[in-house]
């Protein structure tokens, strides 16, 4: 700590105020001036809050997308459709059996299935040609998408939140105080936040998946050295098949979560996929803390567009993609091709 | 007697020495097409034979890049999108959103510099990636693009997009007519088609598909690789410009619609169900992709196009890595190894 102070204090202290200065803009009651300039209290912290738990969601979409490229450059296009199709087969498991949980893992299960069909009938027969991979997950998701408006219609399914999840909870915010000095405490829908948890909660335990367990172990040498891997005694296509499996499943997880959150539809297929894509590229292909980095600053630039600027909002988030790949093409956290 | 019979076997095997594409096959080819709308119904003439040619086209763009360049765009009906908005922004609509009111002459060659201009922009950001990175890259900017103006309705009029976009009256011919909208797409389709194969042989067309085959040993014999793929990326904006001008003139409106994903993703297809390795491919699998659009209503449930476009895509990438010119390469040569089996047969009792 004091050596780090020592060799970049300017930095340091320009973390802390910064910190300081987010603290108090949660914390403090705005002064006039503030809320002239920028809008109410509400607005900013709810627009925070809107985009956390946005990155949430698209940190459990992308985590799976990262996943499967980073240890077998697979690029699966498909990857928006399987969360659809986890989506719409959770809505069922859950419309069927009555229990959300259910609806949860009949997403993930479902889509993980799908994804080991995907490693076994088309990634396999075609290793290394990864241009024919990406048209074929292209066309995957062409007929899929048409295969899921035939089933499902074009109709908007919304899950029924749990119980346990719903409603609105308090947050320690003050964002107004009455005229009679009673404060306004800020609340949020309680499960938005549970998304986020579930959020954390995934990244931490894909992190110790990777970095703690033999599996992981075994993940990481393929991802540096495939054939290597596969010497040593290690049935690869095993592995490739269990990643590919978990990262379909994340796909399918996240429809339901995220379809719980807001709504399912056609057409929500190609945003995931879109939002996956810049996720990725902007936090580096392959790597899952890239994946969540990159969750955070498309999120939170996607609801402050929203809310700030509208009609110019998706124009942030390109310019935060171009940014990136100005100075770093392979993203934040990627390494070099 | 050997001698002969080994450089008669040569020839026979590969075929009389080409050095420009515009052999018997291509000459009776374009006899066809000019003579087509005098056999053809109207919408024949124009929603068969016009839209293929302009697809077609905005496929040759893609061609261009994928096939010499070897990098796969998704950004191409982008870029023509670009030209066909510029178009109903600097020259006249009725949706009473901005339409400058530049006539034709000023605002065409204008909308086309956008369009290329935009291209070579796009090029600039890809040409930093290669290969699948690419591909997420221009889908992510397509994409962009899309979300942008539908949502931005000061100059794009958003969701609505412009309508009454009309081609103009020049010489006293209206040239949305489809036999003169016809002939003006197959004029440029052609124009750019010769442009492409004259492109892949010049120095310029070489040192691209030397790039596409080994971009380090061109870098290090002194080529600058980005400027290549970049002006690459001009080129086939040039083209996709020009056919999204034509395409707003066949649709008469150009809206979000036009340029969202599936569109993009369309061109894709056309021009791999094509064949990306010469400049006639995308024309070939533009003509299918019309066929099955204006068809598949009557073999199938209309609702279901995209499951058949889809499922002819897969086919294709899955059967015939070369799309339908790789598939005809391969009857070609079967057929041609049978007739030569007599020949080869009769050999040794000789």
């Amino acid at each position: 700590m004091g050596l780090a102070v020592k060799k970049h204090p300017v930095a340091i202290v320009i973390y802390v105020v910064l910190a300081a200065l987010v603290v108090w803009l949660f914390l403090a009651l705005w002064p006039q001036w503030l809320i002239a300039a920028i809008g109410p209290k509400k607005v900013f912290v709810n627009t925070i809050f809107n985009g956390v738990t946005l990155a949430g969601l698209y940190f459990l979409v992308a985590s799976g997308f990262t996943l499967v490229f980073g240890l077998m450059r697979n690029v699966n296009l498909a990857h928006g459709s399987l969360y659809l199709f986890g989506a719409y087969i959770g809505y069922e498991v859950a419309n069927w059996t009555g229990s959300w949980l259910l609806g949860v893992a009949g997403g993930f299960i479902a889509s993980a299935l799908i994804g080991v069909l995907l490693q076994i009938f088309v990634f396999r027969r075609m290793e290394g040609d990864d241009l024919r991979q990406t048209l074929v997950t292209i066309g995957i998701s062409i007929v899929g998408a048409d295969l899921m408006l035939a089933v499902f219609s074009g109709n908007t399914y919304q899950f029924t939140v749990p119980a346990l999840f719903d409603g609105a909870i308090a947050t320690p915010i003050i964002t107004a105080v009455k005229s009679d000095g009673a404060s306004v405490v800020m609340m949020y829908p309680l499960y938005r936040l549970i998304v986020l948890l579930a959020a954390v909660i995934i990244g931490i335990a894909l992190w110790l998946l990777l970095n703690r367990t033999r599996i992981g172990m075994m993940i990481r040498a393929g991802v540096d050295d495939r054939a290597m891997l596969s010497a040593s005694g290690v049935n690869v296509q095993m592995i490739f098949a269990i990643v590919f499996a978990i990262g379909a499943g994340l796909a399918g997880f996240a429809g339901v979560v995220g379809g719980t959150a807001l709504s399912i539809a056609p057409g929500e297929d190609v945003r995931y996929l879109l939002a996956s894509l810049v996720v990725v590229i902007v936090g580096g292909m392959g790597s899952i803390t890239g994946a969540a980095i990159g969750a955070l600053l498309i999120g939170l630039a996607e609801q402050i567009g929203l809310a700030y600027f509208p009609t110019y909002g998706v124009v942030l988030t390109f310019v935060i993609m171009v940014v990136v790949l100005a100075f770093r093409p392979q993203g934040i956290m990627g390494r070099a091709a | 007697m050997t001698l002969l019979d080994s450089k008669s076997l040569a020839t026979a095997l590969s075929g009389p020495t080409r050095r420009l594409p515009f052999d018997a096959g291509y000459l009776l080819l374009a006899i066809a097409l000019l003579l087509y709308p005098m056999v053809a119904s109207p919408f024949f003439t124009f929603q068969i034979g016009g839209y293929t040619l302009i697809l077609g086209t905005i496929a040759l763009s893609l061609m261009v890049l994928a096939g010499y360049g070897g990098m796969v765009s998704l950004s191409q009906m982008t870029v023509a999108g670009i030209a066909g908005y510029s178009i109903a922004i600097f020259g006249t609509n009725a949706s009473g959103v901005m339409g400058l009111g530049w006539p034709w002459w000023v605002a065409v060659p204008f909308a086309i510099l956008i369009g290329a201009t935009a291209s070579a922009l796009i090029g600039m950001l890809a040409v930093r990636t290669a290969g699948i990175y690419m591909i997420m890259i221009t889908l992510a900017i397509g994409t962009a693009f899309f979300y942008f103006v539908r949502q931005n309705y000061a100059f794009f009029n958003g969701f609505n997009g412009f309508h009454g976009v009309n081609a103009p009256t020049v010489f006293g011919i209206y040239w949305r007519d489809p036999v003169p909208f016809y002939y003006l797409s197959l004029a440029i389709a052609t124009f750019f088609f010769v442009a492409v194969s004259y492109m892949a042989r010049s120095t310029f067309g070489l040192s691209l598909q030397a790039i596409r085959d080994n971009p380090r040993r061109m870098r290090a014999i002194g080529f600058d690789v980005a400027a290549h793929r970049v002006f690459a990326f001009f080129l086939s904006g040039v083209i996709a410009a020009t056919a999204g001008v034509l395409l707003v003139w066949f649709n008469g409106q150009i809206t979000a619609g036009t340029v969202d994903v599936n569109a993009a993703i369309d061109v894709l297809v056309v021009a791999v169900v094509g064949g990306l390795r010469k400049p006639i491919g995308p024309y070939l699998g533009a003509l299918l992709f019309a066929l099955l659009q204006n068809f598949a209503i009557d073999l199938i449930d209309p609702e279901r196009f995209n499951t058949v476009i889809g499922g002819v895509f897969l086919l294709i990438i899955f059967f015939s890595p070369d799309g339908l010119l790789g598939l005809w390469e391969r009857i070609r040569t079967t057929t041609m190894s049978k007739s030569l089996r007599p020949a080869l047969r009769r050999k040794p009792s000789k």
